[in-house]
Order: C-alpha cells, then sequence, then structure tokens
C-alpha cells in the first residue's frame, strides 16, 4: 500500500539526456524503481542506463506501460511536458522542475485535472513509496518502510524529519513534496484523503510554510475527517513580511500566510505543532507509539 | 520582482490605460523644469521608491509654485524616506517623479492578484478607493468586490457590470464604459507581462470627467522574468540591501535580517526552520541563506564570504541536510572560503546526509576552527551560547 506509487508503478523520465534527469535516473533505478523508457524529443532511438530513448510521451504510454512521469525539463518547456504526459494518459505526474511562470500552472492545473491525472509539484522532491519505489530526487537512505504518511511544501527539510523518523523507527508510507510554488498540483487536503484511505497508513506528519492558507484548510479537514494522528510543523516563524524566502510560493503579504496564523489554526483543530524543529521526532514518536 | 510607480505608468500608456501628465527628476532643478513643462500649479512631487506608505512618510507633495517644487524636491532628495514599510533606516530616494494635479471628483481602487487556492487571476474593484485595501476589506467587506477569471476566457463583460450595477448613484454610462475598457486593458496587462500584482489606487474619475489611474504598482512573477526581458531591464539594483545584490550575483539566494547569527543552509524550507530554531534557543538570525539543493563549492565559499561581510554577524552555523547536494562539496567549499577571508567568528556546523562521513573528515584535517553539533537543536544551542 502506500499512496498513488509502489513497486508496481511504470515510470517515465522527461528530460532524460539532460544532467539532472540522467543523475536521477541512476539514482531511482539503484533504489528499485522501475523506469520503462525516458523521453526527450529529437533524440529518440537513443539510450540512457540502457532505457530506451523516446521522441513522445504517447509511446512510453503505449509501447511500454508507463503510468508515472518524472520531468526534469527547463521551466520555459515544462508545462509543455506535463501537458503532453496529462494528454497521453500518465496516472501520476511529478515534475520537479524549478522556476515555472504563475501563469503557465494555472494553465496546466486546469488540463491535468480534466484529464483525471494527479500532478505533485512543480518545484517538488518528488514522492517516495519506501521500500517499493521513487519518484523524484529525495536522498532515499534516510528512508525506511512503515506506516507513516509524510506530506511537505518542502525538499531538504523534509529529508530533516524523514530522518528524525527513521531514526527513532518510525518508518514511512509514502513522502510527498506538494512543491515550493504558489501553484502547485495538489494540497495536503488532497493527500490527506488519500492517506485516509490506505491501510498501511497509521498517523501523518505535515510541513507546511508561510504564505497561502493551505495549512489553515488542511487543518480544518483534519478535524472534520481524518481519523488517524497528524503532527505538524510550520516553517517561516521569523519571516519578515513581503519577502520572498526562497520558495516562491512562501511570502507573507497583506497579513495573510504567516506561520503563527497557520499554528493557531491548527491546534485550534486539535492538532500537534511541534514549535521547534529539533524536537520533531521526539514529539513524533509520543504522539503515534502511544497505541 | 517590483518596479517604481514611473516605470508602471509607462506600462499603463503603452496598454492605453490613462495616467496623469508627469515626468522624471532626479535633482531639484531638474523638478522645476519638468514642472514648467507639465500643465499646472498645482503638481505633485512623488518620491519613487519601492516600498508602500510614501505619503505617511512625506513622499508625496502638492505643490503650488516654481519654488515649491524645488523645496520639496530638495527635501525628498536630500535625506532617506521612513514609510511604515522601510524599517526605521529608510530608503534613499534617487528619483521623483512631478506630475500634474488633477481635481478629484471620485476614486476607486482597482487591482488584480492571483489567488491561490482558486488556482486564477481575482479583479478587486472597490468604491472605497485612496485607502489601504486591507482595511477596507477588514472593515467594509461588503465595499471590496472581488471577480474570479477564468484563465481560458478573460475577463468578460458580465463580470465588470457585476461591479458596476451595486455603484450608488450608478456613474454616467460613458463613465461605466470607460471604467470597463480600463478593467479589460489592466487585465491585458497583467497576462501579457507575467505580473503578480497590479494595483491601481486610487483610479479616479476628475471634476473635468476623465478617468485617470493616480498611481500604479505593478510586481511581477520572478519565474517569468526568462521570458519578459523588457520587464526585468527595469530592476532597480539600488532598491536592494548591497549584500543581497551580490548573493544574488553569486545564485545565492541571501535576505538580510537583524539578528547576529549567520546561517548557512540548503534548501529554502530547511533554511526557514534553522532560523526558527535559532530564535527558539534565544538569539536572532542575522540573514537567511539557501545555497540550493545541489550547491557547488564555490557557492558554499561564496556564500561565507557574504555572511562574514555582514559587520554584525558574531557567529556562524552551518546546517546542511545533504540530499542532492553533497556533505565533501560542502566541506570543501568552507574550507576554500577560510583560505581566502578569515573566519574570525565561532563557526558552528551540523552535517547530515550524502557523503556525510567525508565531509566531516576534511573539515576535521583542516586547519579550521568550528564546533560540531548533533542535530539541529543542540546547533542551535551552541550557537546561542556564543553570542549571548
Amino acid at each position: 500500500m502506500g499512496i498513488l506509487v509502489d513497486e508496481n508503478t511504470r515510470v517515465v523520465v522527461q528530460g532524460i539526456t539532460g544532467k539532472e534527469g540522467t543523475f536521477h535516473t541512476k539514482q531511482m533505478k539503484a533504489y528499485g524503481t522501475n523506469i520503462v523508457a525516458g523521453v526527450t524529443p529529437g533524440k529518440g532511438g537513443g539510450a540512457v542506463e540502457g532505457i530506451p530513448v523516446l521522441n513522445r510521451v504517447k509511446d512510453a504510454v503505449d509501447n511500454y506501460g508507463a503510468n508515472a512521469t518524472c520531468i526534469f525539463v527547463p521551466p520555459p518547456f515544462a508545462s509543455d511536458a506535463m501537458l503532453e504526459a496529462a494528454d497521453a494518459g500518465i496516472e501520476v505526474i511529478v515534475c520537479i522542475t524549478e522556476g515555472i511562470p504563475t501563469l503557465d500552472m494555472i494553465k496546466a492545473v486546469r488540463f491535468i485535472r480534466k484529464c483525471g491525472a494527479v500532478l505533485i509539484g512543480p518545484n517538488t522532491p518528488g514522492i517516495i513509496s519506501p521500500g517499493k519505489t521513487k519518484v523524484g530526487i529525495m536522498p532515499a537512505h534516510v528512508h525506511k518502510q512503515g506506516g507513516i504518511g509524510v506530506i511537505s511544501r518542502s525538499g531538504t527539510l523534509t529529508y530533516e524529519v524523514v530522518d528524525q523518523l527513521t531514526r527513532i523507527g518510525l518508518g514511512q508510507s509514502s513522502c510527498i513534496g506538494l512543491g515550493g510554488d504558489p501553484i502547485v498540483g495538489a494540497s495536503f487536503v488532497d493527500h490527506l484523503e488519500r492517506f485516509k484511505e490506505d491501510s498501511e497508513t497509521a498517523g501523518v506528519v505535515i510541513i507546511g510554510e508561510i504564505g497561502g492558507t493551505a495549512e489553515e484548510e488542511a487543518a480544518e479537514y483534519i478535524d472534520r475527517e481524518f481519523n488517524k494522528p497528524v503532527v505538524a510543523f510550520i516553517a517561516g516563524q521569523t519571516a519578515p513580511p513581503g519577502r520572498r524566502m526562497g520558495h516562491a510560493g512562501a511570502i507573507i503579504s497583506g497579513g495573510k500566510g504567516r506561520a503563527e496564523d497557520k499554528i493557531k489554526a491548527l491546534k485550534s483543530h486539535g492538532i500537534t505543532v511541534v514549535l521547534n524543529l529539533g524536537q520533531l521526532g521526539k514529539t513524533a514518536e509520543q504522539v503515534f507509539k502511544k497505541d | 520582482m517590483k518596479i517604481h510607480e514611473f516605470q508602471a505608468k509607462e506600462l499603463f500608456r503603452d496598454f492605453g490605460i490613462p495616467v496623469p501628465c508627469g515626468t522624471v527628476a532626479t535633482s531639484p532643478s531638474q523638478a522645476v523644469d519638468g514642472a514648467k513643462s507639465l500643465p499646472g500649479p498645482p503638481w505633485v512631487v512623488k518620491a519613487q521608491i519601492h516600498a508602500g506608505g510614501r505619503g505617511k512618510g512625506g513622499g508625496v507633495r502638492l505643490v503650488n509654485g516654481f519654488e515649491e517644487v524645488e523645496k520639496a524636491a530638495g527635501e525628498i532628495l536630500s535625506h532617506p524616506l521612513v514609510t511604515p514599510q522601510t524599517g526605521a533606516s529608510g530608503q534613499k530616494v534617487r528619483q521623483l517623479l512631478i506630475e500634474e494635479g488633477l481635481d478629484i471628483d471620485k476614486e476607486f481602487y482597482l487591482g488584480i492578484v492571483i489567488d491561490r487556492k482558486l488556482e486564477c487571476p481575482a479583479m478587486i474593484f472597490s468604491e472605497a478607493g485612496g485607502m489601504e485595501i486591507e482595511e477596507v476589506s477588514a472593515q467594509h467587506p461588503e465595499l471590496v468586490l472581488i471577480e474570479n477569471i477564468d484563465i481560458a476566457h478573460g475577463l468578460m463583460p458580465y463580470q465588470t457590470r457585476n461591479f458596476f450595477y451595486v455603484l450608488e448613484p450608478l456613474p454616467d454610462r460613458s463613465v461605466l464604459q470607460e471604467l470597463s475598457t480600463i478593467m479589460t486593458k489592466l487585465y491585458a496587462l497583467f497576462i501579457s507581462k507575467d505580473c503578480s500584482l497590479v494595483e491601481i489606487n486610487p483610479l479616479v474619475i476628475t471634476r473635468s470627467g476623465k478617468i485617470v489611474a493616480l498611481d500604479a504598482k505593478i510586481n511581477f512573477d520572478d519565474n517569468a522574468l526568462f521570458r519578459q526581458k523588457e520587464i526585468a531591464e527595469l530592476h532597480d539594483p539600488y532598491e536592494m540591501d548591497e549584500l543581497e545584490a551580490r548573493a544574488s550575483e553569486y545564485n545565492l539566494n541571501y535576505i538580510r535580517l537583524d539578528g547576529n547569527v549567520g546561517a548557512m543552509v540548503n534548501g529554502a524550507g530547511l533554511a526557514m526552520a534553522t532560523m526558527d530554531v535559532i530564535k527558539l534557543a534565544g538569539a536572532e538570525p542575522a540573514n537567511f541563506l539557501d545555497v540550493g539543493g545541489g550547491a557547488s563549492e564555490e557557492m558554499v565559499t561564496n556564500g561565507i564570504k557574504i555572511i562574514l561581510s555582514d559587520e554584525r554577524v558574531k557567529a556562524i552555523l552551518i546546517n546542511i541536510f545533504g540530499g542532492i547536494m553533497r556533505c565533501d562539496v560542502l566541506a570543501r567549499g568552507v574550507v576554500k572560503a577560510a583560505k581566502e577571508v578569515e573566519i574570525n567568528v565561532p563557526l558552528i556546523v551540523r552535517l547530515e546526509g550524502t557523503n556525510v562521513e567525508e565531509g566531516r573528515s576534511i573539515l576535521q584535517n583542516s586547519d579550521l576552527d568550528f564546533s560540531v553539533a548533533q542535530d539541529m537543536e543542540e546547533a542551535a544551542k551552541m550557537v546561542a551560547e556564543q553570542v549571548s
């Protein structure tokens, strides 16, 4: 179990011949991910790491049975790559690319949803179901198979959290990076709904940050419908207003999106919030190992 | 990216959105020459800085004669302008916008932002113009009208009617037509220039019945600057902190803050969380510095140099969780920096993740004087002790 991807997932890598694409194809393959094909338009016919390179995503679906994609295409061409994947019938689209224009994403998310695909990212480390498959760029060795779901808006911060969980013996069912951009394919709530139905997942850690209201919406949903324990952390308690803190989505504007409001919303819905990241592991141990 | 009001108004002109007659000046005498070329008196002398609240800080003056223009220009240019958004030290004013003064009958607010939750542009219109829209929204939400725009169709005529047919008294037909045209043009500008925010506050109707954008604010999507070359050229480096400008040349994501603990971290989320633990340990971060998920040795070296250029820094915390970035690369970058500049403050290093053993041994086998922290909490405590 776990959500969205597992040992049966058949991955196509878009942008496989680029530096990042090739490097991470190697890493994913080493972890055991079933990469069935790569796509770089114009370079079809070649191979990377023994994986056939094709010109079109459609061919990867029709001839190699691809049902997920991992995209390493540069920002100007990334929305084209996402739309191509969705149109070809890919079910899970992971877009690693950072720096895609917001208006491109507004158009892309509509189309992808219409096609019935799930988009993870952009500007995400991807998704991993430890012990089964990894579709993304996260360091696999910090993960361990187990019962905790992780949903995050960040990259390295997620590795830190997962490492703390693994060290205290709490493995993970699936870990997902939502993406650091203002417009991303799915929200905390979308994935919480999936974790709710996943029998392997016993509890969830959500890692939010300043900007937007995704954490507040998650808080309401958890209170209303979610039946498993949740631990939350929000980065950016000391962030100054109006400044973009690395992630395009991490900006406090017009008094909205502040860490303290998010923490207050989560607490008011009865969710355990860790204020000091250094103590996340310990807190998770208390909350998740109770039963 | 932000631009100045006069630059935004030039874009408005390009898109056919009416703005007052105006000219840019960098000295009092230029300001007077400018005023001579404009209809008036009265004239308005406006400080051109990115921070808002200029009026409250005395950066916007209504004047009636050439002597007054010269005096106002001299005063604004001679000392930093402090507004609610600049911080206490203020921002030096290098350019002024001199404009004709207009006789105002009515003020509106008109803006477009991205609604992240609904994933679409949203146009905001209010008859309470000239005030902070956040305040109006908090106190009189009924006066703030919002239309979410479907990006496939653009702004539709019915949406402008939704704005208009609640106004009392209803303006003349010709005024409504003109307002509707301005809304359509503003949306065209927002989309074609990859804006993240456009704001006209106030959009005025003059006593002679003309509609004019009295102020103009535009922010652009940084991610789209690669395809907006002319917009990227409007960037004003003087608006940036000197260290921030240097850091951006090195492709480092650096924001200067008020504390004395310099921090270098890989990844934006972890960098924010590191600032937070520093504060929770009782110290204040001097900066946000994300060297990126896949930083090179050179970027690490430059990062250390930038941190040390801030004379308030009393200790440095390096927190790296190696994923794509390898700990040995980080270690080599730090050692190299120490050879090029003197690291004269305590250095606390917390390394974890890919190639951590190699990274630690590189640091240990160098001449570098540093302390090792086992985890983030310990790192923050150690650095807080150094500066207390």
